[in-house]
């Protein structure tokens, strides 16, 4: 059997279907939602690469180092305000960012 | 050449370099010492890019192969949000200094969200685009979470942030199924590869992208984060977060929906009309319960969005027309209100609740009065700017076919 297009792309919705899971059923740890918008995007850059490579494309390529980079930007924004979330309350657990609700 | 290319560009190019150099020059300064220097100088930058767009306004142009367009339709939304963001700069800068928020970083991250959002109503290719709303929402994150010794400040940062995060996730994932399917990232190739009906694969891709800038514009049923992060962000930053985004969200939405899918107008118009109706309901309903002002007004923005969003959905260039319309009106209404929040105030302490407003009239009758206009104004009650806007939109659909029974008829 010969690895196509169809297999890569099933991997990159699995992947895209776990992080979205991931932000939602998580109940624990604020990290576990950091790890899972990375996982999104990686999920996008599979399916970018493929899609450059089976087009024989090269701007997939170049999109896909775009989104390497703005998800290394996201990353260190996302930890900074989680670092002054955990200096104000103390904690990270995804139930204790409830102070406001309604 | 890539000289013209980059004369397209001007604007954005003066912001950028303005916003390294403020930071550069307050931080080997006095650092916040020049904070309100810096926010009158921004505001002052910001209105002279705005008079210098609309001067040399001739005609669409286009660089870098179409991956930036400049239309008029471009000028006039960048136009709206440098002038939005300019007066909520000067509008803010006595409340911030105030609350001893005067730092030198805030004028500077909102220059550097400005860039991204004028990026973002003259995309013309995915990538841009989406380095264009990376650009405004990392800096909107940061300024949500401006006030760092608060826990709430904090909180609707990281609420923003999540939220915003996964929103750009289900964009980039739409964008790169529309890239797969339609062979190229431009929106000029991908209304070319949807000509004569898109694909199952091009479908999904709009699909998941009409989700990612419905999360933008806080369209109803994605408008969750809306009310918290409008609640805890410094009320400032939350008039910014009222105003200027949100044209460029939904200048980027208009892009996406004309310029990318302009020949599939049926697929996406059921969407948008659907976001449209939900969020006038959500934002009508759940503010009727509010007792924070700041609350109130994110669920009115979400009401307002579903309004500028069935401008979108007639799918006509009167529709286009009326939202723009719909979006300036907004945005200035918006300046009034979060002016008059930003001025509220229990002995000498700033408070957003509702009840605070108690024997206004008799105490303060002049802004009391004011404040009465507006909210008309907002309701869209006919004397009142507010009512045109709801007009022009309404009529905008009427005419494209959304009138009485719809939803029978299509």
């Amino acid at each position: 059997m010969t690895i196509g297009l169809e297999h890569y792309l099933t991997v990159a919705a699995a992947l895209f279907v776990i992080g979205i899971f991931g932000i939602f059923l998580n109940r624990k740890n604020v990290i576990v939602i950091l790890m899972s918008v990375e996982l999104i995007l990686l999920s996008v850059n599979i399916n970018l690469v493929a899609f450059s490579a089976y087009l024989g494309d090269l701007t997939g390529q170049v999109f896909t180092m775009f989104v390497l980079t703005v998800a290394a930007a996201e990353a260190a924004i996302g930890l900074a305000i989680l670092v002054c979330f955990f200096r104000n309350r103390g904690t990270i657990a995804v139930e204790d960012v409830s102070n406001m609700k309604g | 050449m890539i000289g013209a290319d980059l004369a397209v560009l001007i604007p954005e190019i003066v912001l950028s370099i303005y916003a390294m150099a403020g930071l550069m020059l307050a931080v080997y300064t006095t650092k916040d010492g020049m904070a309100p220097a810096l926010t009158y100088a921004t505001a002052a930058v910001f209105g002279i890019m705005a008079l210098f767009i609309a001067a040399t306004a001739n005609g669409p142009a286009q660089s870098f192969g179409g991956m930036i367009v400049v239309d008029d339709f471009a000028r006039f939304a960048k136009i709206v949000i440098l002038l939005s963001a300019a007066a909520v700069l000067i509008v803010g800068q006595d409340s911030m200094q105030k609350s001893g928020l005067g730092r030198f970083e805030y004028p500077m991250i909102v220059t550097l969200a400005v860039v991204g959002m004028m990026i973002m109503v003259s995309a013309g290719d995915l990538i841009i685009l989406y380095m264009g709303l990376e650009l405004q929402s990392l800096a909107l994150y940061v300024i949500a979470a401006l006030r760092r010794d608060s826990v709430r400040s904090t909180e609707a940062g990281l609420k923003y942030f999540v939220l915003g995060a996964l929103s750009s996730g289900l964009l980039l994932y739409g964008a790169s199924l529309v890239y797969g399917f339609a062979g190229t990232t431009l929106f000029a190739g991908i209304i070319e590869a949807s000509e004569g009906g898109m694909s199952l694969g091009m479908i999904f891709g709009l699909v998941f992208m009409a989700a990612g800038l419905a999360f933008k514009v806080s369209a109803a049923p994605f408008h969750m984060w809306t009310p918290d992060v409008y609640e805890g962000a410094p009320t400032p930053v939350t008039a910014l977060f009222a105003t200027a985004p949100k044209m460029a969200a939904m200048g980027l939405f208009a892009r996406v929906v004309y310029d990318a899918f302009g020949m599939a107008i049926t697929d996406w118009q059921q969407i948008v009309a659907a976001l449209a109706v939900f969020s006038m309901f959500v934002g009508a309903i759940a503010a009727i319960g509010q007792t924070d002002i700041k609350r109130l007004m994110a669920y009115s923005s979400i009401g307002h969005m579903g309004f500028a969003l069935m401008g979108l959905a007639a799918g006509t260039g009167q529709g286009v027309e009326a939202m723009l319309i719909y979006m300036s009106i907004y945005v200035t209404m918006n300046i009034g209100v979060f002016a008059f929040i930003m001025s509220m105030e229990k002995d000498g302490y700033p408070v957003t609740d509702i009840s605070a407003l108690n024997g206004y009239a008799s105490a303060q009758s002049g802004q009391a009065l004011a404040l009465l206009v507006l909210m008309f104004s907002l309701a869209g009650v006919p004397p009142m700017l507010g009512f045109f806007a709801k007009y022009a939109v309404l009529v905008a659909a009427v005419d494209a076919g959304f009138g009485f029974g719809w939803p029978w008829r299509a």
